[in-house]
């Protein structure tokens, strides 16, 4: 038999499990130009769909006018707000709790707001339509400063008084003011306060992380499909949480959940501007069902950027507190949060500011105190989490340029300062001042490789040289270092305290065996990118011992894979890959007794081995699973059903905590403010690897996403509430020319709560990149008086830096 | 609206007919009339190349070209460079050295790097990051993309040589 002749090391490698490079196999139909994203596709008869938006910020509407619109050819209809409250859809419950116009109901509350929507036979027909639409809008003042709104007399959100003009109750408790949407807090204020006010050391600073946007290749779309014959609703879409996109339209238009089908193709690129719901998703159902026809609408990309899902936002002020030494005492973090007009923030429900509770990092801080105020803008809403874990990048920025700055305050190293903070390895699982537990680390030792592989003190004496120089004329050039020790907190997460809208945050994995030995696994997640397709067949192939090759993964069809929250948050490895192995172990636990009854052994005779159950002590005696698999399906064995599947539904028992060590060194022409970026090193450890091609990827991608929010990308607005950066032309987008090779290494500190001891690591390279980038520019500075410079740091803001510092002369 | 116009274009080898309004943007041409949806759309400002095709010789983005423009014009697409039984090298070279994740960028980017080694059979990393420039990825970093085309183009100068 061929089995018996193949060495146990060529039988591992056959697998192509867990932690080999495997080739992707989704790769083949994307370089052929035969992926299947929402635009591609094509139904009979199919319309389209499209929004006459505001061009104000602020503004009443007093009157609109379709029939022009209607009369243009190939325009079908229009749908505005009068339309839709008969049905209750002019407005949406948000994931935060809040609610949100689908169309406006009266005014405006930002610019790009979804004001109507216009039905035609081709997108051409749908823009002409647009044009016709006359819209009447009294202006009304803007308020594009959320320290201003908290003061102004103008009520942006009606819902929000009482008849007396009161502030009512918000979703998480009261308001100071009617544009005030929640006050969310952490820690102990009194203990802290007392430890800052009477520390050695006191390190302030206040830092704004702007508004961006995570601005995926694709931008966000759908397909609606009303059946009327069958009565079901079918939906394409850019849905990173499908499952939670078919509940929550259930809900919102009664049609119950299983006459509602949720697909996600293909997607390209989500980085969370996908999780959350959309006016043009309700849109194109409700045209759908008016019409009788599938209708599909996709933005253009100034639409993807002005209205659906900025990220960040947060004016951020700390004080840090610590002995003379550098032992850090206290901490202490005020936020200020730009919700824009609606609270969208794609949060699990019962923090409204995300995972910011994870600031005080990588550091055992003894004592801590957060306080985060929601408040209303003119801008458009959102709040997710771009490429991160929920509020993790400001977490994770905050505390890193806080500990920056107090290596300013101390006269001291900040590679040290790190050094003699950061929680011990014999401390985890580590409960942090801020309630959450740390389930493994080892920073010590990711961080003193780190510093070795870059030559951390060879580096600072180039530096200081450098420095030197400059005094001395010989050069216009500085050098930065900059330093980054992250911790992220992803895989939401447990039921006890996770949900979104009440669901909660476990996923799942279903696995069928075929007779012949090849599988078909389905996922409550959606890949966008992250190549679930290659990665979780690895992890069943090491669980079930059936090749990689011979698993199909599927995901993002409602009607066929179990329930899952979906992909985002860095959650799918910590959550539904965990489900994947469960599964896979009850797979396995068949399987043994499916080969004892094979063997004439008992259950207890037999052990797994790579790819087969062996006879304990005889080795030579094995049922592989391909065998197990077929006996499965044609044998009639006592006690056992038929078949071979499983299903898990995993409910983590806490998140897990990847963690990563970054070192970034620059060169920065004082007189341009151009940074040259000389060398990245990055260090992720993300447990157990299940595939190291796939993680460098990820860790080369997200490293871009940070240089991008660090040296340029933001959404900006005018003192109109204009947006400034709603074209490539003015949102920075990094290109080859301006990204360097990236060195990546790693360590290996599993989970120990998670089956095979992954953490997750598509979000690490972003979290740690940004605070990375941002501490190399404010480090090329420091020997210049330089404390903090907020981003991003594009060459006019670093030419700005130099010159307050007087370095032109 | 406009009135329509009668047009023709070859594109991947085959001649299209058909009468459209001339405002109509060529991506839209190919995608939604001629079903051809390896190039995708991604900012309809020329800035992203996602809709990148090859047009009489060169890299085009055909987001912001009028079907008008293209009249009479050679054009190949993603679809025209490879497929199951004659894969480009530069498609195989991207699944082997990672060069792609989501995907959308992909088949202008492959587009594109046909062009880039046709004109510079040798390129240096620098040759090819400036060359691929126009051509933005939202999900790999560059990094294997820059790998996948340098190993592409070794491949496609060994066979050459190997056949002189």
């Amino acid at each position: 038999m061929k089995d018996e002749v193949t060495s146990r090391e060529e039988r591992i490698d056959n697998l192509k499990g867990m932690g080999c490079s495997r080739k992707r196999v989704e790769d083949a139909r994307f370089t052929q130009g035969k992926g299947n994203y929402v635009d591609d596709i094509k139904l009979d008869g199919m319309i389209f769909g499209d929004f006459v938006r505001s061009p104000y910020a602020h503004a009443r509407i007093k009157s609109i006018d379709t029939a022009a619109a209607l009369e243009v050819p190939g325009v079908l209809a229009v749908l505005t707000a009068k339309d839709l409250e008969p049905l209750g859809l002019h407005w949406m419950p948000t994931l935060a709790g809040d609610k949100q116009m689908v169309l406006a109901d009266g005014k405006v509350l930002f610019q790009g707001q979804e004001v109507a929507f216009v039905v035609a036979e081709d997108r051409f027909a749908a823009a002409d339509g647009i044009e016709a639409v006359e819209v009447e809008y009294e202006e009304l003042e803007v308020l594009v400063d959320p320290f201003k709104s908290l003061e102004s007399d103008v009520v942006l959100r009606e819902d929000t008084v009482d008849e007396a003009g009161k502030p009512v109750d918000g979703a998480h408790g009261p308001r100071k003011h009617h544009n005030h949407i929640f006050t969310w807090e952490a820690g102990d204020k009194d203990p802290t306060f007392e430890v800052i006010d009477n520390a050695e050391v006191v390190a302030t600073e206040s830092m704004y992380y702007h508004r961006t946007h995570p601005c995926p290749l694709e931008t966000c779309g759908c397909v609606a499909s009303m059946d009327k014959v069958n009565g079901k609703l079918t939906v394409w879409g850019t849905f990173q949480a499908p499952h939670a996109i078919r509940t929550v339209v259930s809900l919102i238009t009664g049609i119950e959940e299983h006459n509602i089908r949720i697909i996600s193709p293909d997607i390209g690129g989500g980085f969370g501007n996908k999780v959350g719901a959309y006016p043009g998703y309700i849109c194109s159902a409700v045209a759908s069902i008016v019409t009788g026809k599938p209708v599909k609408w996709i933005e253009d990309r100034m639409d993807n950027l002005m209205t659906t899902a900025f990220a960040r936002d947060y004016h951020m002020t700390g004080r840090i507190s610590a002995t003379k030494e550098g032992k850090i005492t206290g901490l202490h973090c005020h936020v200020t949060a730009d919700h824009g007009g609606f609270d969208a923030c794609a949060d699990p429900t019962k923090f409204p500011a995300g995972f910011m509770n994870i600031c005080t990092g990588s550091y055992d801080i003894p004592t801590a105190f957060l306080e985060v105020d929601g408040v209303y803008t003119n801008k458009a809403p959102g709040g997710v989490s771009y490429r991160c874990s929920f509020r993790v990048t400001e977490a994770v920025y905050f505390i890193e340029r806080m500990i920056e700055v107090l290596a300013i305050e101390l006269n001291m190293d900040a590679a040290e300062l790190r050094r003699i903070n950061f929680i011990k390895k014999e401390q985890f699982p580590y409960t942090a001042a801020l309630g959450w537990e740390y389930d493994s680390g080892d920073y010590h030792t990711a961080w003193d490789k780190a510093l070795k592989a870059v030559d951390y003190d060879g580096l600072r004496a180039e530096q200081a040289q450098r420095v030197e120089d400059f005094k001395a004329g010989k050069t216009r050039s500085l050098m930065g270092i900059g330093l980054s020790f992250f911790t992220e907190i992803v895989g939401a997460g447990p039921v006890k305290n996770c949900d979104i809208l009440g669901l909660g945050m476990f996923d799942s994995c279903e696995i069928r065996i075929h007779p012949t030995g090849s599988a078909i696994a389905r996922l409550g997640t959606i890949s966008q990118g992250q190549g679930h397709a290659t990665t979780f067949a690895q992890i069943l192939a090491s669980e079930i011992g059936l090749p990689a090759d011979s698993i199909t993964i599927e995901e993002g069809d409602t009607d066929t894979a179990p329930y899952g929250l979906g992909t985002y948050g860095s959650r799918s490895t910590p959550v539904a890959g965990a489900a994947t192995a469960m599964a896979g172990r009850k797979i396995r636990a068949k399987a043994q007794m499916i080969a004892a009854y094979l063997l004439e052994v008992h259950d207890d005779d037999v052990e797994f081995d790579v790819d087969r159950f062996v006879v304990k002590g005889a080795p030579e005696r094995f049922k592989t699973m391909k065998e197990i698999a077929f006996a499965a399906y044609n044998q009639a064995i006592p006690g056992i059903e038929p078949g071979l599947e499983a299903v898990s539904y995993y409910d983590p028992p806490n998140m897990t905590y990847p963690f990563g060590a970054y070192v970034c060194v620059m060169d920065i022409d004082v007189d341009t403010g151009v940074a040259d970026i000389r060398r990245f090193y990055a260090l992720d450890d993300c447990g157990t690897r299940i595939n190291p091609m796939v993680i460098e990827g990820q860790v080369h991608g997200g490293l871009t996403e940070a240089l991008a929010v660090a040296l340029g990308q933001e959404i900006a607005y005018d003192d109109m509430g204009n947006v400034k950066t709603g074209t490539l032309m003015d949102f920075f987008l990094p290109t080859a020319w301006e990204v360097p090779n990236y060195e990546t290494d790693y360590t290996v500190t599993p989970s120990p709560h998670h089956p095979i001891g992954a953490k997750g690591v598509g979000e690490s390279p972003h979290v740690g990149g940004v605070p990375c980038f941002s501490n190399a520019i404010q480090d090329a500075f420091r020997p210049f008086g330089n404390r903090h410079t907020n981003m991003p740091h594009d060459h006019w803001r670093i030419w700005k830096t130099a010159n307050e510092l007087g370095l032109h002369g | 609206m406009s009135k329509k116009q009668h047009y023709k274009i070859t594109v991947n080898g085959k001649e299209e007919e058909f009468l459209a309004e001339p405002r109509e943007l060529l991506i839209y041409t190919l995608r939604e009339r001629l079903n051809i949806t390896g190039p995708h759309i991604g900012c309809e400002t020329s800035h992203c190349g996602a809709c990148t095709v090859t047009i009489d010789g060169k890299s085009v983005k055909s987001c912001t070209m009028f079907v008008a423009q293209a009249d009479g014009k050679d054009i190949t697409t993603i679809e025209g460079i490879g497929g199951p039984d004659d894969l480009h090298p530069l498609q195989n070279a991207f699944k082997e050295h990672h060069g792609l994740q989501c995907g959308y960028c992909t088949p202008g980017m492959i587009t594109r790097a046909t062009k880039l080694l046709e004109e510079n059979p040798n390129p240096t990393e620098e040759d090819i990051r400036f060359g691929m420039a126009g051509n933005i990825c939202r999900c790999t970093g560059y990094q294997n993309i820059v790998k996948s085309i340098m190993a592409a183009a070794a491949e496609m100068n060994a066979a050459k040589e190997a056949a002189e």
